[in-house]
């Protein structure tokens, strides 16, 4: 690890150390300061990393981002980053701009009693108590440098929080723009907490200013209480300029239901983790993910569900289409702990490849320490059937639009699995309508 | 089931039932590893220059690098200056036929069930037995002179065929390709050479029986096999090893070479001492095994059915040069009580229509920890690839564990690549209904097991077939209920 790569990080922390007021929690200083010597300690991984093997950070470590100020750019341009970030008006809308809550473009519709929406900064603020059992509750940092990166600059973010016995109707979505004109970074922590028996449905949207250079490191921290239901998107539609870490961490207690929705358009290096920990008896988790990498792009999908408890249930789909010059990471591990009896694990994971060029490099793992298991995985890697093609062209199908087609089919599997018809749509528009299409 | 616990108890205080120590004068120097130990073997073996100087190479690089820690196995740290790096049994005179052969040495091979005699006569299989380091006997040379296939130790195949040897030492596994390659290519004492010239189909199934023997002595086998163009083989190895409380290493090196339309088939029955029931001793076996289709239509196949060993360490990996070649990996790797394996196998796609098929049943029982590891590759140029692997892991036990690491990389549009993997244990069901049609539990577990691996056994040489299910039913006696 060359010690410049963190030194930049260092100055910029004690900046902002120094920007903290007295109102900023002691407990919440400690644990960005040895989240911080973390960092340090671990370094920017490099391929040598197992974890890192396919996915070179080292460029873009190299660059050096300033931490995002709020940027001089006219309002009516981010007016139309929001606009074009918005699914849906019914929707709670919490809109972060460069990391920080923006409340002039939020808009929270009348929340259910006890229900919290706010953001990270102002918790800290006002009633700090209620989050400090949370952050870097159900990570170690010991491992992620990204994670005690983020964990250091810890400012702002979403806090949600769902009371127990509770339905929240409208999904909660999350705007992040990033806003600069300057190489920039963000640290966004989300932290949410979903009550027993209770249900909620959140989006996340990661959206750039166009031809901005920037770094996100996002971090969203979920516990979900005893029978809990909890329904998770993200769409990233990055700038092509930019570097997107994210790392989603969900605990999951008896009985609960997680169902993650990831698609992954935009950055031109991007890597999402997900990590899921099945533990309380009955949890059961539903991972699906599509990536679709064009030009030069490098998408990286890491999945991790841990079944540390016995009769849970998981159920992963990963799908890749890449096009271009593009190179598309799976990484996926169940990790079946002893005692874990009477698991199901289903992981899946199909690459399509559209261009002689694209690379795809896939690494499902199984690791079991338990006997009474039922898991299995799967990954292919091919290219669309001629077959097929010439099916649809015999009937009259134009080439290309046969393509479109027999892509969207390849990609419905993941697609009609989203239960929110705004996300679904606008997938599809993505999918069919950019085509020349019509939506299903 | 109650009688699960009994069972596992007598499984557990079972002895390894080829465990026993012969008693022969061995021509041993000293533990330790350092250059002049390097002179030391070549200049007993009456090496060439170029050999010794391969060696230096190697023993330098090795010293540059680190023991690998990717793997998911663990044991203590290995002590290398404190291996005996060479040992011969004293008998160095030629021999003519098996009448001269020390009958201490030939008893051992009767208790192991692989007398010479017999075999010749009815197997018809050629055996080269290494025993230690240092081939000791080999039989039916004449049938296999008549066809022109060169068969024999390694150290004889430098000084008779010094040019062959030289062209194809390390083309595979060049000495720096990893840390106990590049240790076996320091201080190999012998192994087997093997040489098919061209349009020959060898007449007989080659085989070698290694057997490590003296005490403390490393085991370092180097295997370098040639298939000419249009030529077939196909060439066995089987092990077994004495009992004893020390860990042995071992890290022998098998080269394959197969050119335009060859065929080389290599099987293996790996039962080496496994440690007893609490994990103590055993055999290490880092083993380096690579086979490259060099030739178009080649085909390397690799089958292995592993019993033994504390530590297995192994990844017969192919090559895929030629166009349309074919790589095949059939693997069967059972871990008991505290033995760990961490196997697979690689398959890199170079040239056109390449296929590969990996076929890989791991079975875990007691506290075994069993890994399949696999890497498929196509490369750029490697147009319409084809591979299909599955990895299915069957678990007999709450303590042992299974995993899976596949690594698929494609770099072209043309290839299928489909990966499989499955884990479960044996079905209640499946064992009920054996039962009520009046099998015994334990017979009823070996049918569900050797059912579960049958798609190995079938591509197995008959005589191993039979050898690999004893094998098989012997290492998991009662470990079910």
């Amino acid at each position: 690890m060359i010690a410049t790569e963190t030194d930049a990080y260092q100055d910029a922390y004690q900046r902002l150390n120094d920007a903290r007021g007295d109102t900023f929690p002691v407990w919440l200083r400690e644990l960005s300061e040895r989240a911080l010597n973390q960092f340090t300690t671990l370094g920017i991984p490099t391929t040598r990393d197992e974890d890192w093997r396919f996915t070179n950070i080292a460029p873009f470590a190299a660059r050096t981002y300033k931490i995002a100020e709020s940027a001089e750019i006219p309002a009516s341009r981010i007016e139309s980053l929001v606009n074009d970030a918005i699914l849906d008006e019914q929707f709670h809308r919490l809109v972060f701009i460069n990391g920080r809550y923006a409340a002039q473009w939020s808009y929270l519709h009348e929340l259910p009693n006890g229900v919290i929406a706010e953001s990270v900064a102002q918790s800290i603020l006002t009633h700090p108590q209620s989050i400090e059992s949370r952050v870097g509750q159900h990570f170690d940092c010991e491992n992620s440098a990204f994670i005690a990166l983020n964990t250091a600059f810890v400012e702002d973010g979403a806090n949600i929080v769902v009371p127990d016995d509770m339905i929240v109707d409208r999904p909660f979505h999350l705007i992040f723009l990033s806003v600069t004109d300057e190489p920039a970074v963000s640290h966004p922590r989300n932290l949410i907490s979903i009550g027993k028996n209770s249900r909620a449905t959140l989006i996340e949207s990661f959206r750039g200013l166009e031809g901005a250079s920037y770094f996100t490191n996002a971090v969203t921290e979920v516990e979900l209480h005893e029978s809990a239901h909890f329904d998770h998107h993200k769409l990233q539609h990055e700038q092509l300029n930019a570097l997107h870490l994210a790392t989603t961490q969900v605990d999951q207690q008896a009985g609960s239901h997680f169902s993650s929705h990831y698609f992954s358009f935009g950055g031109d290096l991007s890597r999402n983790e997900l990590n899921c920990m099945l533990n309380g008896e009955r949890a059961q988790c539903t991972l699906n993910g599509l990536y679709m990498p064009v030009g030069d792009q490098h998408m990286d999908c890491r999945t991790r569900i841990d079944h540390a408890r016995a009769h849970c249930k998981s159920f992963e789909i990963y799908k890749g289409i890449l096009d271009g010059r593009s190179k598309g990471v799976f990484n996926g591990k169940i990790y079946v702990h002893q005692d874990a009896q009477k698991t199901d694990a289903k992981q899946s994971n199909q690459a399509l490849l559209l261009s002689d060029d694209a690379i795809v490099d896939t690494k499902p793992q199984l690791e079991i320490y338990a006997d009474d298991v039922r898991c299995t995985h799967g990954a292919t890697v091919g290219e669309l059937d001629e077959q097929a093609i010439y099916y649809l062209r015999s009937r009259g199908i134009p080439a290309d639009q046969a393509r479109t087609m027999l892509i969207f089919a390849f990609a419905n599997d993941v697609v009609r699995g989203v239960e929110v018809l705004a996300v679904r749509q606008h997938l599809e528009t993505i999918l069919l309508a950019e085509h020349g299409l019509d939506n299903v | 089931m109650s009688t699960d616990n009994a069972l596992l108890e007598e499984y557990s205080q079972r002895e390894y039932k080829h465990g026993f120590v012969t008693d022969i004068e061995a021509d041993a120097i000293a533990p330790g590893l350092n250059e002049d130990v390097v002179r030391l073997i070549s200049s007993k073996k009456n090496e060439p220059g170029w050999l010794l100087e391969w060696r230096l190479k190697a023993y330098r690089h090795w010293l540059t690098l680190k023991e690998p820690t990717w793997h998911n196995v663990k044991y203590p740290p290995i002590r290398y200056q404190d291996s005996i790096y060479y040992s011969a049994p004293k008998q160095q005179i030629k021999l003519n036929s098996l009448d001269e052969v020390d009958p201490r040495l030939l008893e051992t091979y009767e208790k192991l069930g692989i007398p010479l005699e017999e075999q010749k006569a009815l197997a018809g299989v050629a055996v080269d037995a290494v025993f230690d380091s240092v081939s000791v006997a080999t039989t039916y040379k004449a049938t296999l002179e008549e066809h022109g296939v060169i068969f024999g130790p390694f150290s004889e195949a430098v000084h008779k065929y010094p040019e062959l040897v030289k062209q194809y030492l390390g083309s595979v596994v060049p000495y720096s390709d990893n840390f106990f390659a590049a240790l076996n290519s320091a201080v190999f004492s012998d192994g087997s050479f093997c040489f098919i010239p061209k349009g020959v189909r060898c007449p007989l199934e080659l085989s070698t029986y290694f057997r490590i023997n003296a005490q403390n002595t490393g085991q370092f086998e180097r295997t370098l096999i040639i298939a000419e163009e249009g030529s077939y083989v196909s060439y066995l190895e089987g092990c077994t090893a004495p009992k004893r409380d020390e860990n042995q290493l071992h890290a022998a090196v098998v080269e394959l070479v197969a050119m335009k339309d060859a065929q080389i088939k290599y099987s293996t029955v790996q039962n080496w001492y496994p440690g007893d029931a609490d994990g103590k001793g055993g055999i290490y076996n880092f083993v380096t095994k690579r086979g490259a289709c060099r030739g178009d239509n080649s085909k390397i196949s690799w089958t292995q059915v592993e019993t033994g060993s504390a530590i297995t360490w192994k990844y017969p990996s192919v090559i895929l040069q030629g166009d349309n070649s074919v790589g095949e990996f059939y693997s069967v790797a059972v871990t008991a009580n505290h033995q760990q394996a961490d196997t697979g196998t690689k398959m890199i796609h170079i040239g056109k229509n390449t296929k590969s098929t990996i076929i890989s049943k791991g079975i875990s029982a007691g506290f075994g920890q069993n890994s399949y590891r696999g890497q498929v590759k196509i490369l750029k140029g490697a147009t319409n690839a084809r591979n299909f692997s599955q990895c299915d892991s069957l678990l007999i036990g709450d303590r042992c564990g299974a995993h899976t690491f596949p690594y698929i990389q494609v770099r072209n549009t043309t290839a299928k690549v489909e990966h499989e993997a499955s884990t479960s244990k044996v079905g209640e069901d499946q064992i009920y209904y054996c039962r009520q049609r009046g099998l015994k539990t334990e017979d009823a577990v070996n049918m569900i097991v050797n059912g579960f691996c049958k798609e190995v056994y079938d591509v197995l040489p008959m005589e191993f077939a039979v050898e690999a299910r004893k094998l098989l039913s012997v290492s998991l006696e009662g470990s079910v209920g």
